[in-house]
């Protein structure tokens, strides 16, 4: 690693600031970023550690019936709230338990790994993401592998999930890595289906248009019925090919309409 | 260089670190305390699991300036207080739940982590719950009977023997 200053504001004003400088980063529960500075993949002069920022960790419901969690809530807490059993179970199989307890919501988001698993959550669910300046829809932020809309030293402070009435997330693990080497969400609300897809795209986390329509007609795994889910744009490789993670959607969004409670 | 304070099974401690410096180096290395391992250094291992504030976590994977006023507790902080071995270290040893012993410390402070949550797990949760500790020698059954037996269950054979 590369040396680095770090400082631990305690409030997201001071947080923004120190951010102002231009090779500082923001530090969330360090289980991606610690392992990229080790590996000499990023070399920021200064690290902004978000851990000491109470306002930001919690979950809570507003008025709209949504699950409001904060940027630096970790993986457990999101695993032990009973609103969202669609989320809970998803966060349950991040990582590991040592992962799970350091690991945050807000640093997940914002890294946009192309296999991350919340993302396929926050799709599904037409989520909001909440900064320290503005408000973001999903289908806005997310914007490819490792991209989001995210500006220098913008910080995610919330993200706010409507609660779906049923849901479900199928996570067909890599077992060397144990992220997803395909994940899907399935996620049904008030206003249709969702079916967020992560691990699987060159381009990303993303939303299975045709597999939405079927499913908001007849919310059944029978519904999908030939739809086959395109390997145009997938990921393969040597844990998988594009036909194989195409195939994986398939199945695995089938699962979850199943299996949605 | 910053300062940084801590209490470390139950003693208070501190030290300069650097930004970079990490929890378990200055574990090992500032205070001496070998007992936590590094096996990969690449957060997937385990051996380096400790407690913070009560929850376990891979000391390789977080700076000690975050450890700041927290409570830690490592492989050191396990044993009775007249020093012979607690029950879960004296049931790895009953039941052989180690060969070469480096992914032990984190074994251990892993199976505490689970059984202060869940008291009587079932040979699944443990095995669940083990996800990110490997261990290289053993095949897992032994570790999976240790920690059946430190939480006072009868041991049925387990899965796959
Ligand atoms: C062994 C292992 C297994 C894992 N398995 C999975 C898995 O199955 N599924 C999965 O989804 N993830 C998995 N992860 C990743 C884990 O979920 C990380 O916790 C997460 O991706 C990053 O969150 P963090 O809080 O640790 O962020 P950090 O590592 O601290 O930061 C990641 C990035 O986000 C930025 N950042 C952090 N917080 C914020 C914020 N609030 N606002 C803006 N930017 C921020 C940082 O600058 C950095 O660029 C795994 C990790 C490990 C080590
Ligand atoms: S040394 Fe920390 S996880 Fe392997
Ligand atoms: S006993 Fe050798 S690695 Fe587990």
């Amino acid at each position: 690693m590369y040396a680095f200053e770090m400082e631990r504001p305690t409030t997201v004003d001071e947080a923004v600031a120190a951010l102002k400088d231009e090779d500082a980063q923001a530090l969330g529960g360090g289980q991606t970023l610690i392992p990229t500075l080790k590996a000499r993949l990023a070399m920021p002069g200064k690290l902004v550690s978000l851990t000491g920022i109470d306002a930001i960790k919690g979950i809570s419901k507003d008025d709209a019936g949504r699950l409001c969690i904060g940027g630096g809530t970790v993986h457990r807490a999101i695993a032990e709230q009973g609103d969202f059993p669609g989320l809970a179970g998803l966060a349950a199989r991040i990582g590991d338990p040592a992962v799970r307890n350091r690991g945050t919501i807000g640093g997940s988001v914002a890294n946009n790994d192309p296999s991350a698993c919340y993302p396929a959550a926050l799709l599904a669910t037409g989520a909001t993401i909440v900064t320290d300046r503005r408000e973001i829809a999903a289908d806005d932020f997310f914007q490819g592998m490792f991209t989001t809309a995210l500006e220098e030293g913008e910080i995610v402070t919330e993200v706010k999930l409507p609660i779906p009435e049923k849901s479900n997330y199928q996570k067909f693990a890599q077992p060397a890595s144990r992220f997803p080497l395909v994940g899907v969400f399935v996620a049904k609300g008030a206003d249709g289906v969702g079916v967020g897809v992560t691990g699987a795209s060159e381009g990303g986390v993303f939303r299975w248009r045709e597999a939405e329509e079927a499913l908001s007609g007849n919310f059944s795994a029978d519904a999908l019925g030939d739809l086959a889910a395109s390997a145009d744009g997938l990921i393969g490789d040597m844990h998988g090919s594009a036909a194989y993670r195409a195939h994986l959607i398939k199945v695995l969004t089938g699962r979850a309409v199943s299996a949605a409670a | 260089m910053s300062k940084v304070s801590m209490r470390v099974n139950g003693r208070a401690v501190s030290g300069e670190v650097e930004g970079r410096t990490l929890l378990v180096d200055f574990l090992r290395n500032d205070q001496g305390l070998t007992g936590t391992h590094v096996g990969c250094d690449t957060s997937q291992c385990g051996a380096c699991v400790v407690h913070v504030d009560g929850a376990a976590v891979k000391a390789c994977t977080m700076f000690a300036a975050e450890a700041e006023g927290a409570e830690v507790t490592t492989i050191e902080g396990m044993a009775n207080a007249d020093g012979s071995l607690g029950t879960i270290q004296q049931a790895f040893q009953d039941h052989h739940g180690l060969q070469c012993g480096f992914c032990t410390p984190g074994m251990v402070m892993s199976a505490a982590a689970l059984l202060k949550d869940n008291p009587k797990p079932s040979e699944h949760e443990i095995r669940k719950y083990l996800e990110g500790n490997f261990c290289r020698c053993t095949g897992y059954h032994n570790i999976v009977k240790a920690i059946l037996a430190a939480s006072g269950q009868e041991m049925p054979a387990v899965a796959a023997e």
